[in-house]
């Protein structure tokens, strides 16, 4: 296997944004992180996308956004696990790269999901459940993470002002980011007064409807040495793991077992373990979720994500910041575009560039983007070189 | 949302609880499935659910998907049944701010979602409170 790096990256802000085409936001980040890659070509592209068919009506998109690049007919792959698409898109070309078979590859997420109602897009997010024994009994996606919530608060004493803190500081955050969909900051009152969706998910609990893109190009590491003199974004790490579809047949309903799988591969990969890690993008699609996922990832003791997170250690400042673009939460979450954005930010903090949200002396970093309520998770772990 | 086939293939799920216990290790799978996850086993008995259990944890979905919008509030749970698997499932004919961890409940056989795309109203179970 080949070293992979990362040369360019690319997105823009994100929102609702009603006059601009599902093939336009893509074509847009595709061609920033073309542009900054100094590329005149790309053998391969990849695509993430949770569903095409359902929020807009599309699908056989490998082909179509493809031909908006105008690069004539090279490879087109449209990848889908559901929240975890633009990860996995991710991981494909790196592992297209990785093996040899490719040497320039554009890996990108999309999904615009304000073409329909609130209705529809909430339909749409809970296919990624088990629609025949979860979605058949109207259980959505805040409803079923409400119910790991309420497994988490009961077993652990995870309070309902701690799980607030996770929005409270990625709204901090995000406030730093341009890109940002929602980057007001927000009081923990706010969030524990703000309306009920799924008993104890409230509003600001939850990540937002979101109409967006972004897109990396990777090359093989030895390729970009011979261009510039770096410093380089090295891929270090690209794990994989899945787990029950539906909530219910999950040993431990408040635990991400395919995060510690996949955290655990990736930490093996890279001989590096949480503590080593300057900072982290993890998928915080509801407060639950980050609490949890940084106990799967080993930042937190088990049960103790809720304390860690209010004592600040997962801040900006703190010793291991979660999160500083601001997360799902306040950056917005367009399903198939959140795990190639996770790498957007890696690299743009790995070399320095995030202004006023800047981790001090960043030099690993690590992606974890999870599909569902964690039936799959994609990780990567990254380095400057 | 369903389709008539799709509905029909469920029914000995949805109308009488029917899954598979693996007859080597004696897992049960609820829907029945081809191979046991615990030990690869590939031969299964048909079992019935029981149709008791306790609620492990549980919502109430106040922000409802396309054709349960009608009904919000509602709430759903997952329910250890009795020396058996936990299954997913409304709860109703209580009232949903006093549920709490560790209700009994029982399972009824209910309409679950009427007009789906086929028009078909789709029966199902749904648990109520066990007293
Ligand atoms: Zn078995």
């Amino acid at each position: 296997m080949r070293e992979v790096a990362v040369i360019g990256v690319g997105m823009n802000k994100w929102g609702e944004l009603w006059e601009k085409s599902h093939r336009t936001i893509w074509t847009e980040a595709a061609l920033k992180a073309i542009d900054e890659a100094k590329v005149d070509r790309v053998d391969a592209m990849v695509v993430g996308c949770m569903s095409g068919g359902l929020f807009v009506g599309q699908e056989h998109l490998g082909a179509l956004l493809a031909e908006q690049l105008g690069m004539g007919p090279i490879p087109g792959t449209r990848v889908e696990s559901a929240c975890a698409s633009g990860g996995l898109a991710f991981r494909q070309a790196y592992l297209a790269v990785a093996s040899g078979m490719h040497d320039i590859v554009l890996a990108t997420g999309v999904e615009k999901m304000t073409d329909v109602d609130g209705g529809a897009a909430t339909f749409a997010l809970s296919t990624a459940a088990d629609q025949e024994y979860e979605g058949f009994h109207g259980v959505t996606f805040p409803g079923l993470y409400a119910m790991m919530a309420r497994v988490h608060m009961q077993r652990y004493g995870t309070t309902r002002e701690q799980l607030a803190q996770v929005a409270v500081k990625n709204h901090a955050h995000g406030s730093l980011n341009p890109n940002a969909q929602f980057p007001m900051k927000v009081t923990a009152q706010q969030v524990m007064s703000s309306a009920m969706v799924a008993d104890p998910m409230r509003l600001l609990d939850c990540s937002p409807v979101t109409d967006g893109a972004a897109a990396a190009v990777l090359v093989p590491l030895e390729w970009a040495r011979k261009r510039s003199s770096g410093p380089f974004i090295r891929v270090a790490a690209s794990a994989h793991a899945t787990d029950t579809i539906a909530l219910h047949d999950r040993e431990d309903m408040a635990f991400l077992g395919s995060t510690a799988k996949a955290a655990e591969q990736a930490y093996k990969q890279a001989h590096i373990g949480p503590s080593d890690l300057s900072f982290c993008e993890a998928h915080d699609c509801f407060t639950i979720s980050e609490v949890m996922v940084i106990e799967a990832l080993g930042i937190a003791e088990r049960g103790q994500g809720g304390k860690l997170t209010a004592s600040g250690y997962t801040a900006l400042d703190g010793k291991i910041p979660v999160n500083p673009s601001g997360g799902l939460k306040s950056k917005g979450h367009p399903v198939g575009a959140t795990g190639v954005a996770q790498v957007f930010e890696v690299v743009e903090q790995l070399r320095g560039a995030c202004g006023a949200r800047q981790v001090k002396n960043a030099r690993w970093a690590l992606t974890q983007n999870m599909g569902g309520t964690g039936a799959s998770t994609v990780i990567h772990l990254f380095e400057r070189v | 949302m369903i389709g008539l086939a799709r509905h029909w293939r469920e029914i000995p799920q949805r109308y009488r609880y029917e899954a598979a216990r693996c007859d080597k290790c004696s897992a049960v799978y609820f829907p029945p499935r081809l191979v046991c996850s615990k030990c690869r086993g590939r031969e299964f008995t048909k079992t019935v659910l029981p149709q008791t259990g306790k609620v492990e944890t549980f919502t109430v979905i106040r922000v409802a998907p396309t054709g349960f919008t009608d009904e919000a509030p509602y709430a759903v749970a997952v329910v250890k049944l009795d020396d058996s698997i936990r299954v997913m499932a409304q709860v109703v004919d209580c009232e949903v701010e006093k549920l709490a961890i560790g209700d009994r409940v029982r399972l009824e056989f209910r309409k679950v979602q009427q007009d789906g795309e086929a028009g078909a109203i789709c029966y199902g179970y749904k648990f109520v409170p066990e007293a």
